[in-house]
C-alpha cells in the first residue's frame, strides 16, 4: 500500500485486522497519536486523512492506500513559510506549529495525552476556517475530549492559532497573576514539559517499546459474586503464541494487595470467592495483544453464584452475605461535638433530608499500562504511570516474594489521574508474567476493562439534620452516612473518613454529630477521586442550606456568612482554626461578581420575551477541603536539589505529575530559592531508584508537602554553596547573592557550572536531601486537630433550564479559591477550569450505572462526560490566605476547585424551576415530571 | 483473531458485487460496523469489501427533478452541500448532528440506512423527505421507497440480498416548500437520542397542501407517520392543529420506555414538543422562498 505520511510517500503493507492507529504506532512507530478508548469516542487518535479529521481508532489502515496523512509528529514540518515558523528562546528554538505554540501559550495543555488528538482536531479545522466563532470551534471539537477540562484554554488556543495563522501576530501568552507574586513564585509560567506533550514526543507507558516483549491480557471474572469451582487453562496454554497463562497457585509470594488494607486478591484461585465483575482470574502472555485477547476466551470456569450485594444499605443489613471474613463494615466513622439533643431543642427549625450520589467513573483519557522487564542484574523493573510509585513498589514486591529493593518503578507520563491511579492496575500481574517468562511484558487495559476494574467514586447515602435559630445561626447538624465502597477497601476508609468530617460543611455550630457506615458491596471497588468523599457531603449540605434559608427566608448568601468557619471558630471535629480561613472573603467577591452581572435578586427566576420555557438562575455554594493526608497520619515528603555539571539545578522527587502541574510548581520553587529563571531548573519525578519518596500524589498535598520537601532541599543546598563559595571568596556567607543562573560575591560573578566544580573541588556534595514532614495531626478518635491546613470556596453557578425538555444548561461559574499563595497562576487556573467543568459532569451528565454488581456503562459511549461543548463560562478570583507552614503560604487547590460546582448547579436549579434534586445526576426527564406532574414512571425498567 | 482477513477497497459497483457474492461484508464509513466486531457484538468477517472508493457512490448531484446523494457520501459534505442545503434542511440539520465531527467524516448516509435502527437520524431526515433508495446486486438495480428497505431492529433487505446501496434520491424542493429536524438527548445514562423528528410541509397560502411526518424511535423500524400526516393536510397551523396531529401520532406510532434512556411519557411529552416545534420552523421556512 502507497500514500503520503507527513508530506512524504511511503510504501507499507497494513497487517489483517489493522486499524490507521496501530500501524502508525506499532508498525512506524509513530507513537504521538494516542489511543484513549479504541471505540471512537475520545477523539485522542485523531489525525487528518485528505484535510479532514478522522479517529484512527476506527479506521481501517488500509483505507489510507493512496491518500495523505497528517499525524502530529509531521505537523510542525507543515508550519511552511518562514512566517509561521515559531522560533523562541524559551523553547530553544525548536520549531512549532502555531497551534502548537498556542496550546502551549495558553496553558491549554494538562496532562497532554489528548492533546495531540485535540491539537490534529483543531488543524483540520483551522485548515478550512481560520477565522472560526465559538459555536464553530465547538462544533468542531465537541468529540475531542479532555478530562483535564481544560476548555477554556483549548478555546483560547484555537482562537489564538487562528489569528496567528490569518495575520502573522505573534501568540501572547495567557496572563495570569497571583496577587502578591514573588520574584518568581506567583507569575504564570508555561509547563516545562508542554514541548513535548504539543509534538507527540512525551512517552506514555503504551508508547514503549522493548525487544521481545510480550503482550498481557487478564481473564476477567465477570460474574459480581461468586464460588470458583475450576479454571480450565490447558486449551489457552495450547494456542500458538501463548506463552505462559498464570493462576493464582503460581503467585510467589503474597496473594493480596492493597493500600491500607490487603485484602484484595491478585488473582482469585479455585475455591475463593469473586466479589466484583472485574475480579482476576487469570493472566495471559502472548506474542502478540491478538492472541492473548483470543486464549482469554479459551479459558474456562467454573462458578457457584452467590448472593449479590449491591447497595450499602442492603449490605449493613444483618441477612446480607457476608463479602469479606469480617462481615461487610468497613468501618464506621463517628464525629461527636456537643450535645446533638440539646442543639435541636435549641433550634427554631429543624430540616431532615436524605441524598443519593452515585457511582463516577475518573475516565482519565490514558487507560492503565505497565510494562514489566528483568534487568540483566536480575532486579525487576516496572514501568507505569502511578500517582504513588512506592507503594506500587511495595505491593509488587510483597507478590513476587522479593526484598522492595530488588524492584524499580520506573514513572512514565500520566494521562490524567484524579485518585482513579493510586491503586494497582497492571503492574503486578506484569510483573508476575515477566518473572515466569524472562521476558518484557506490557499489559494495556482497554477502556471496557479499564471501566470494570479501577476504583470509582462511592456512592453514598447522606441524611442531614439541621437545627438553626430564626436568624439562620446554626446549632445543630446531624448526619448520617452510608458509603459504597465496594469489593475492596482501596482508599475506602480514608475516603469515607472525609465525607463524614466535612458531612456539616465549613461552618461552625455548637452541637454536631455524624455517623457513617463505610460498606463492602459487590459493586467495582471505589477509592480516591478527586474530592476524596467531600464532593458527595458537600452536595448534601450545600442543599441542606438551601433549604433552610428558604424556609427562614433568609438569603442562601447570608445564611452562609452567618455560619461560615472564620478565624477563631472550631470544627465539627474540634479543631480550632488558627489562621488561614478565606471563606468569608471567597463567598463576599463571588457574591459581588455575581451581584454586578444580574439585576434584582440573582436567585430568582428570569426568563426573556419570546423564550419563556428558557429559565434562568444563579445558585450559590461553598466548600473546604482538607490539605495532606491529616487524621494521624504522618504525611512526609522528601526531595533531593543536585546542582549538575551543565549548571542545571535538578530537583527530584517520587510525587507524580498527573497533569495538575507539580513539576511546574517544583520547578519555580527551586528558581525562587536560587533567584534564578525557572529554565534553569530541571525536575524529575516517579522513580523508585532515582528519586526519594515524596508520598501518594493525593488529598491536594503535593504543592505544600513535596513543595516545602523541594524548598527546603533547596535552601539547604543554597547554604553548602554559599558557605563553600564564601570561603573560598573570603567573604561572609550572606554576601554570597544567587541571580540568575549565576552567584555573586566581592565583586565575583560564578557561573553555576563553575559553582558546581568549586564544590566538587571542595570535596562538598552538590546534593541536598530534605524529608519534610508536615506538622503532626491527631486522629479523629482523639479529636483536636484532624488536618495541618484547610482550603476554602465559593462559586456561583447560572443556568438556564428548557422547562419544555427539561435539558440544563450551565452558562456561567463563577469561583473564588482561597489556595494560600498561588505559586502557578496558569497552573491553577488549569485546575480551576477543569474542576468547574468535573463538577458539572458530576451534577449533569455523568452517571455509572451498575445494576446488581453488573456494570451497564461499560463503555465511554455509555458514560457521557463534559465537552467543550458544555463548558460554561468561567470566572476566577484568587483568594491568598496564606497558611504559615506552606511553601510561601500555600494550601491545596486540586480538589476543591471541584467541590462546590455541583451543589452550586442544583440550587441554581432550583431557584430556575423549583425541582429540588436530592439525587445525582440530575435528570432532565425528572424535571419534566415535576413540572408537568406526570407519574414516576414504574415502569421504567420494563420492556 | 483478527478483526478481519482481507480488506478490499472496491474501484467499481461489479467489483464490489464480486466479493459480496463471494462472501465479503460490506463496509462504508465503518463507524459503527467496526465497533460491533472489536466489541464482540459481531463475529470478526473474514474479508471486508469497502465501496467508499467507487465513484457513483460518492456523487452528489442533481440528476432531473430529483437530487441523488451517493450512499458512500461522508455525511460532513452532506450537510456542507450547498444542494443538500438548498433542497433538504432536514437533512443537513440531521447529518450535524450523527456520531461526532471525525465520525461524520468517515460515517456515511448509506451506512445509517442500511443498520436499520429504528432511531437513526439521517434516516428519518430521508423518511420526511420522502427519499427514493437505489440498490443493486447481482440480479440487478432497483429503486424503491426507503421504507421498504427494512425487516427489522438492525435488518434490512440490503444485507438480506447481498446488494448494496448505491444512493439516495430527495425530490428537489419547489417554492413553498421546506423541511426541519429536531432531536433531544439525555446525557445521563448511556447517552442516546430520546427521540427525533422530521418534518417536510408544502405551503400555499395560509395552509398546509401537504406534509411527511416522521420520527424515531417509534416501533421496530424507521416509518413515516402517515396517519397525522393525513391531519395537516389543507389545514391552517394552530395550537388546535398540533393537539390533533398529536392525538393521532400516538394512535399511530408506539413510543415505549426504554431503560437507562427515557419513559414512555417523556417520550410522549418530547414528541409534542419536538412535533410543534419542527412543524413551525418548516412553516417558517416555507414562507421565506
Amino acid at each position: 500500500m502507497d500514500f503520503n505520511l507527513n508530506g512524504k510517500p511511503i510504501s507499507i503493507d497494513p497487517q489483517p485486522g489493522e486499524m490507521l492507529v496501530d500501524l502508525l504506532r506499532e508498525q512506524l512507530g509513530l507513537t504521538g497519536t494516542k489511543v484513549g478508548c479504541n471505540e471512537a469516542e475520545c477523539g485522542s487518535c485523531t489525525v487528518v486523512v485528505d484535510g479532514e479529521a478522522v479517529l484512527a481508532c476506527a479506521y481501517p489502515a488500509a483505507r489510507a492506500a493512496g491518500r495523505s496523512v497528517i499525524t502530529i509528529e509531521g505537523l510542525s514540518q507543515l508550519a511552511q513559510s518562514p512566517r509561521e515558523l515559531i522560533e523562541q528562546d524559551e523553547l530553544e528554538q525548536k520549531i512549532l506549529h502555531p497551534i502548537q505554540e498556542a496550546f502551549i501559550q495558553c496553558g491549554a495543555v494538562q496532562c497532554g495525552f489528548c492533546i495531540p488528538g485535540q491539537i490534529m482536531t483543531a488543524y483540520a479545522l483551522l485548515e478550512h476556517d481560520p477565522d472560526p466563532d465559538d459555536e464553530t470551534i465547538h462544533h468542531a471539537l465537541k468529540d475531542t475530549l479532555c478530562r483535564c477540562a481544560g476548555y477554556p484554554s483549548i478555546m483560547n488556543a484555537v482562537r489564538a492559532a487562528g489569528e496567528r495563522m490569518r495575520t502573522g501576530k505573534p501568540i501572547g501568552a495567557a496572563e495570569f497573576q497571583a496577587a502578591s507574586p514573588l520574584k518568581v513564585i506567583g507569575n504564570s509560567y508555561i509547563r516545562p514539559d508542554a514541548f513535548d506533550k504539543v509534538t507527540g514526543r512525551s512517552k506514555f507507558t503504551d508508547d514503549l517499546k522493548f525487544e521481545d516483549m510480550l503482550h498481557a491480557r487478564v481473564k476477567r471474572a465477570g460474574v459480581p459474586h461468586a464460588i470458583v469451582k475450576s479454571i480450565n487453562i490447558e486449551k489457552a496454554r495450547q494456542l500458538p503464541g501463548v506463552i505462559t497463562v498464570m493462576t493464582a497457585d503460581d503467585i510467589p509470594g503474597e496473594k493480596y494487595h492493597g493500600l491500607v488494607i490487603y485484602d484484595w486478591p491478585v488473582l482469585v484461585g479455585v475455591g475463593k470467592r469473586v466479589r466484583t465483575i472485574g475480579d482476576a482470574l487469570a493472566i495471559v502472555a502472548a506474542e502478540s495483544r491478538v492472541i492473548a485477547t483470543q486464549a482469554l476466551d479459551m479459558i474456562e470456569v467454573e462458578f457457584e453464584d452467590q448472593p449479590v450485594v449491591s447497595d450499602p444499605v442492603q449490605a449493613r443489613d444483618e441477612s446480607s452475605p457476608a463479602i469479606h471474613p469480617d462481615g461487610n463494615l468497613l468501618k464506621h466513622i463517628k464525629i461527636r461535638k456537643g450535645n446533638i439533643e440539646q442543639g435541636f431543642a435549641e433550634a427554631d427549625m429543624v430540616l431532615e433530608h436524605v441524598f443519593h450520589t452515585g457511582i463516577y467513573e475518573h475516565a482519565f483519557i490514558e487507560p492503565e499500562c505497565s510494562i514489566a522487564r528483568l534487568t540483566p542484574e536480575g532486579r525487576m523493573e516496572v514501568y507505569v504511570g502511578s500517582q504513588i510509585p512506592y507503594a506500587d513498589r511495595n505491593q509488587i514486591a510483597r507478590v513476587l516474594g522479593w526484598p522492595e529493593e530488588k524492584v524499580r518503578v520506573i514513572g512514565m507520563m500520566i494521562g490524567g489521574g484524579f485518585g482513579g491511579k493510586e491503586d494497582i492496575a497492571g503492574q503486578i500481574h506484569a510483573a508476575l508474567l515477566t518473572e515466569r517468562t524472562g521476558r518484557p511484558v506490557k499489559l494495556l487495559f482497554d477502556r471496557h476493562e479499564s471501566m470494570l476494574v479501577h476504583p470509582k467514586r462511592h456512592a453514598t447515602q447522606i441524611r442531614v439534620k439541621m437545627g438553626a435559630k430564626l436568624d439562620g445561626r446554626l446549632t445543630a447538624v446531624e448526619s448520617e452516612l452510608y458509603g459504597d465502597t465496594g469489593s475492596y477497601a482501596s482508599l475506602g476508609e480514608k475516603v469515607m473518613t472525609r465525607a463524614t468530617t466535612h458531612s456539616s460543611g465549613p461552618y461552625e455550630m455548637p452541637h454536631a454529630k455524624a455517623d457513617c457506615f463505610a460498606m463492602y458491596t459487590n459493586n467495582p471497588p471505589a477509592g480516591a477521586f478527586r474530592g476524596f468523599g467531600v464532593t458527595q457531603s458537600c452536595f448534601a449540605v450545600e442543599s441542606m442550606m438551601d433549604m433552610l434559608a428558604e424556609r427562614l427566608e433568609i438569603d442562601p448568601v447570608e445564611i452562609r456568612q452567618i455560619n461560615a468557619l472564620r478565624l477563631g471558630s472550631t470544627t465539627n471535629t474540634g479543631q480550632e482554626l488558627q489562621e488561614s480561613v478565606g471563606l468569608l472573603d471567597c463567598i463576599q467577591q463571588v457574591q459581588s461578581e455575581m451581584e454586578s452581572r444580574t439585576d434584582g435578586d440573582p436567585f430568582k427566576t428570569r426568563t426573556s420575551s419570546g423564550t419563556e420555557h428558557l429559565r434562568r438562575a444563579w445558585g450559590f455554594a461553598v466548600a473546604y477541603k482538607n490539605t495532606g493526608l491529616g487524621g494521624g497520619a504522618p504525611d512526609k515528603s522528601a526531595a533531593e536539589v543536585e546542582l549538575c555539571p551543565d549548571g542545571i539545578l535538578e530537583v527530584r522527587t517520587s510525587s507524580a505529575e498527573i497533569g495538575q502541574g507539580l513539576v511546574t510548581v517544583l520547578q519555580l520553587i527551586v528558581a525562587q530559592e536560587f533567584r534564578t529563571s525557572p529554565a534553569n531548573v530541571r525536575v524529575l519525578l516517579s522513580d523508585t531508584d532515582l528519586t526519594p519518596d515524596g508520598g501518594p500524589t493525593t488529598a491536594s498535598r503535593q504543592t505544600y508537602v513535596s513543595g516545602n520537601a523541594a524548598r527546603l532541599a533547596a535552601q539547604v543546598l543554597h547554604q553548602a554553596i554559599s558557605s563553600t563559595l564564601a570561603e573560598k571568596y573570603d567573604c561572609p556567607p550572606q554576601e554570597v547573592h544567587f541571580e540568575e543562573g549565576l552567584v555573586r560575591l566581592n565583586g565575583n560573578s560564578v557561573p553555576m557550572e563553575e559553582v558546581y566544580l568549586e564544590m566538587k573541588k571542595e570535596g562538598r556534595s552538590p546534593r541536598a536531601l530534605y524529608e519534610y514532614w508536615a506538622p503532626s495531626t491527631d486522629q479523629l478518635e482523639d479529636g483536636g486537630n484532624m488536618h495541618f491546613a484547610y482550603s476554602f470556596a465559593a462559586q456561583a453557578a447560572e443556568v438556564e433550564v428548557n422547562t419544555n425538555t427539561g435539558e440544563v444548561k450551565v452558562l456561567n461559574v463563577i469561583v473564588a479559591n482561597d489556595v494560600g499563595k498561588a505559586i502557578n497562576p496558569l497552573g491553577l487556573q488549569g485546575q480551576v477550569e477543569g474542576g468547574v467543568v468535573m463538577g458539572l459532569g458530576n451534577a449533569l451528565t455523568e452517571h455509572f450505572i451498575v445494576e446488581e454488581g453488573r456494570v451497564v456503562t461499560d463503555r465511554l459511549a455509555r458514560y457521557r462526560m463534559p465537552s467543550i461543548v458544555q463548558t460554561p463560562q468561567i470566572y476566577s478570583i484568587v483568594i491568598e490566605h496564606p497558611t504559615q507552614d506552606g511553601p510561601y503560604g500555600a494550601k491545596g487547590v486540586g480538589e476543591l476547585s471541584s467541590i462546590p460546582t455541583t451543589p452550586a448547579i442544583t440550587n441554581a436549579i432550583y431557584n430556575a424551576v423549583g425541582v429540588r434534586f436530592d439525587k445525582l445526576p440530575v435528570d432532565q426527564e425528572e424535571i419534566i415530571r415535576q413540572l408537568n406532574q406526570f407519574s414516576k414512571a414504574a415502569e421504567y425498567h420494563e420492556e | 483473531m483478527p478483526l478481519w482477513k482481507n480488506y478490499y477497497l472496491a474501484q467499481s459497483i461489479p467489483e464490489a458485487l464480486t466479493r459480496l457474492n463471494e462472501g465479503a461484508r460490506l463496509i462504508a464509513g465503518g463507524t459503527d460496523l467496526l465497533l460491533e466486531i472489536q466489541q464482540g457484538v459481531q463475529p470478526p468477517p473474514e474479508s471486508l469489501v469497502d465501496v467508499c472508493n467507487i465513484p457513483e457512490l460518492n456523487s452528489l448531484e442533481i440528476r432531473g427533478k430529483d437530487l441523488f446523494i451517493g450512499a458512500a457520501v461522508p455525511l460532513n459534505h452532506i450537510a456542507a452541500s450547498q444542494l443538500v442545503q438548498e433542497n433538504a434542511q432536514a437533512l443537513v440539520e440531521a447529518c450535524n448532528l450523527i456520531g461526532g465531527p471525525q465520525v461524520r467524516n468517515t460515517a456515511t448516509l448509506g451506512g445509517n440506512v442500511a443498520h436499520a435502527l429504528p432511531a437513526a437520524d439521517g434516516t428519518i431526515a430521508l423518511l420526511a423527505l420522502d427519499a427514493q433508495a437505489e440498490s443493486i446486486s447481482s440480479e440487478g438495480s432497483s429503486i424503491s421507497g426507503l421504507e421498504e428497505l427494512f425487516l427489522g431492529p438492525r435488518r434490512s433487505t440490503i444485507e438480506a440480498n447481498q446488494a448494496l446501496l448505491v444512493g439516495f434520491y430527495l425530490p428537489l424542493r419547489k417554492s413553498s416548500q421546506a423541511s426541519a429536524f429536531r432531536r433531544v438527548m439525555r446525557p445521563q445514562g448511556v447517552a442516546l437520542p430520546v427521540l427525533n423528528i422530521a418534518v417536510w410541509l408544502q405551503r400555499k397560502k395560509d395552509r398546509i397542501a401537504d406534509a411527511h411526518l416522521a420520527l424515531g424511535p417509534s416501533g421496530p423500524t424507521p416509518l413515516r407517520a402517515r396517519m397525522a400526516e393525513t391531519v395537516l393536510r389543507g389545514e391552517k397551523i394552530s395550537q388546535v392543529l398540533i393537539e390533533k396531529v398529536y392525538t393521532i401520532l400516538l394512535e399511530e406510532v408506539h413510543l415505549r420506555t426504554s431503560p437507562y434512556r427515557a419513559s414512555a411519557d417523556y417520550r410522549k411529552h418530547l414528541a409534542k414538543i419536538l412535533l410543534q416545534d419542527a412543524i413551525e420552523i418548516a412553516w417558517e421556512r416555507a414562507g421565506d422562498n
